[in-house]
């Protein structure tokens, strides 16, 4: 028995060379955070968000459920340090917030590689061949392990691996796992993704939008809610779902819903203006 | 009045009926879904329903103008109930009128079909044993092979029909 699966989305990071919370880095007009969390939601059992002690009050992190860093000040390890001891029976899957090329094929190319009686299942980097250690997944016999490391005074999440007993992996989207360090980087990668887009050219800006929602059937049940008023620079009920399904851990998937916008059936790439009510509408069961 | 509606109150198929009387047609036929005590290997105790209101009311007054041009109806209404419903209650009434008997038989069918498919009205079983589940909504959290199963595009029956 292989143990359950979590996601973790490292957002720890002080950010030194970019000046700006990478987290809150925005792509196609949605956070790296949003994005990073839609893409793991589907794929493991639970996602939490590895902060600092001092991130806590930062409202988009306190959207989702945190795990604080144990140790302070020790980079990314902590984080993982603080998630395996946090939930001790689970495996980890964890994500580093600078990654704005992660697809969900790399991440499932990940899982469906995994070899659970090993510490951990990685990717080798494309760029020195070296585990990639930071869209890993870590076995729950990694919190020892990793402590003892730590112990010796070690901090640096690639070393641990490089002596580990790991499974590693070749990319089959060898660009999947570039992050971004620098302003410049970031301006390339937001273009790229924005191409990327269907039709994000002919697109709007991404501005901030206020919209209603409202909430029926399973979906209310889900939400918790019947309605909420939402603050968003979703461009289209596509990524307003995305980050909805993230912020209400909703279980339905696009493709199950269809979505109505101010109170008439609308399609997913209708552009959302400011003011507009949003409804996703759960499989039928009228008669 | 209104051809389609939303009731949290017991039908009255009397009144309903008299609201299509009409001297010029040949054919009268209702439709009426009552609520049944099993679905899919369970038993039903009760059930509710919830909707969209504006969107329902404006899909409904669609799928209703649609069979009237269709079927050339002399009159056509549909009712559906909200709220908490017991067994062998009306969920939804159908009635139609029209010159023919074809016309009406065919539209009457036209319409339930429609509004069972189209209209965003949600149910929810409350089970003999306890448990409880949104109608074609309970395995859409199941993994992603499953995908199809419950798409809306999907026009798969759910073995709910009640006629």
């Amino acid at each position: 028995m292989s143990a359950t699966l979590y996601g973790l989305l490292l957002t720890g990071g002080r950010s030194k060379r970019m000046q700006r919370d990478k987290a809150n880095l925005e792509y196609a007009g949605q956070s790296q955070l949003a994005r990073a969390m839609a893409l793991l939601e589907p794929l493991v059992a639970r996602t939490f968000v590895s902060v600092r002690a001092d991130q806590l009050d930062d409202a988009r992190r306190a959207a989702y459920p945190c795990i604080v860093d144990l140790v302070p000040d020790l980079g990314p390890i902590s984080g993982i340090h603080a998630a395996l001891y946090a939930h001790r029976n689970a495996a980890w899957l964890v994500v580093a917030c600078d990654l704005p090329f992660l697809d969900a094929a790399t991440l499932q190319q990940l899982i469906a590689a995994r070899e659970p009686q090993r510490l951990a299942s990685a990717f080798r980097s494309s760029h020195d061949g070296k585990p990639e250690p930071l869209c890993a997944i870590y076995e729950p016999a990694c919190a020892a392990a990793i402590d003892a490391w730590m112990t010796t005074g070690q901090h640096c999440p690639r070393g641990f691996l490089a002596q580990a007993n790991v499974a590693l992996l070749t990319l089959r989207a060898p660009r999947a796992l570039d992050n971004i360090n620098t302003a410049e980087e970031y301006a390339a990668a937001r273009q790229q993704l924005a191409g990327a887009a269907e039709g994000a050219d002919s697109r709007a800006p991404a501005a901030m939008r206020t919209l209603r929602v409202q909430y029926f059937a399973l979906l209310r049940e889900q939400a918790g809610r019947n309605q909420e008023t939402v603050t968003s620079r979703a461009s289209d009920a596509r990524e307003l779902y995305q980050e909805l399904r993230a912020l209400r851990n909703l279980q339905l998937r696009p493709e199950q819903l269809r979505v109505a916008i101010n109170e008439d059936f609308a399609d997913w790439s209708q552009a959302l203006k400011d003011g507009d009510s949003v409804v996703f509408l759960p499989p039928v069961a009228g008669g | 009045m209104t051809v389609f509606r939303l009731s949290s109150a017991a039908l009255d198929t009397v009144a309903l009926r008299a609201e299509l009387t009409d001297a010029s047609c040949g054919g009268f036929v209702a439709f009426e879904g009552w609520v049944r005590d099993h679905n899919e290997g369970q038993r039903v105790a009760r059930l509710e329903y919830e909707a969209f209101a504006p969107l329902c009311l404006r899909e409904g007054a669609r799928v209703v103008a649609e069979a009237t041009a269709r079927f050339g109806l002399r009159g056509a209404t549909c009712v559906h109930r909200l709220g908490p419903l017991e067994l062998a209650d009306i969920a939804v009434w159908v009635g139609v009128a029209a010159f023919h008997r074809d016309e009406a038989f065919r539209a009457c069918r036209y319409i339930i079909d429609e509004v069972k498919h189209r209209l965003p009205i949600w149910k929810k079983e409350y089970y003999e044993n306890g448990d409880s589940g949104w109608v074609n909504c309970e395995r859409c959290a199941a993994p992603a092979q499953h995908a199809d199963d419950h798409a809306h595009a999907g026009v798969r029956e759910h073995g709910h029909d009640h006629g």
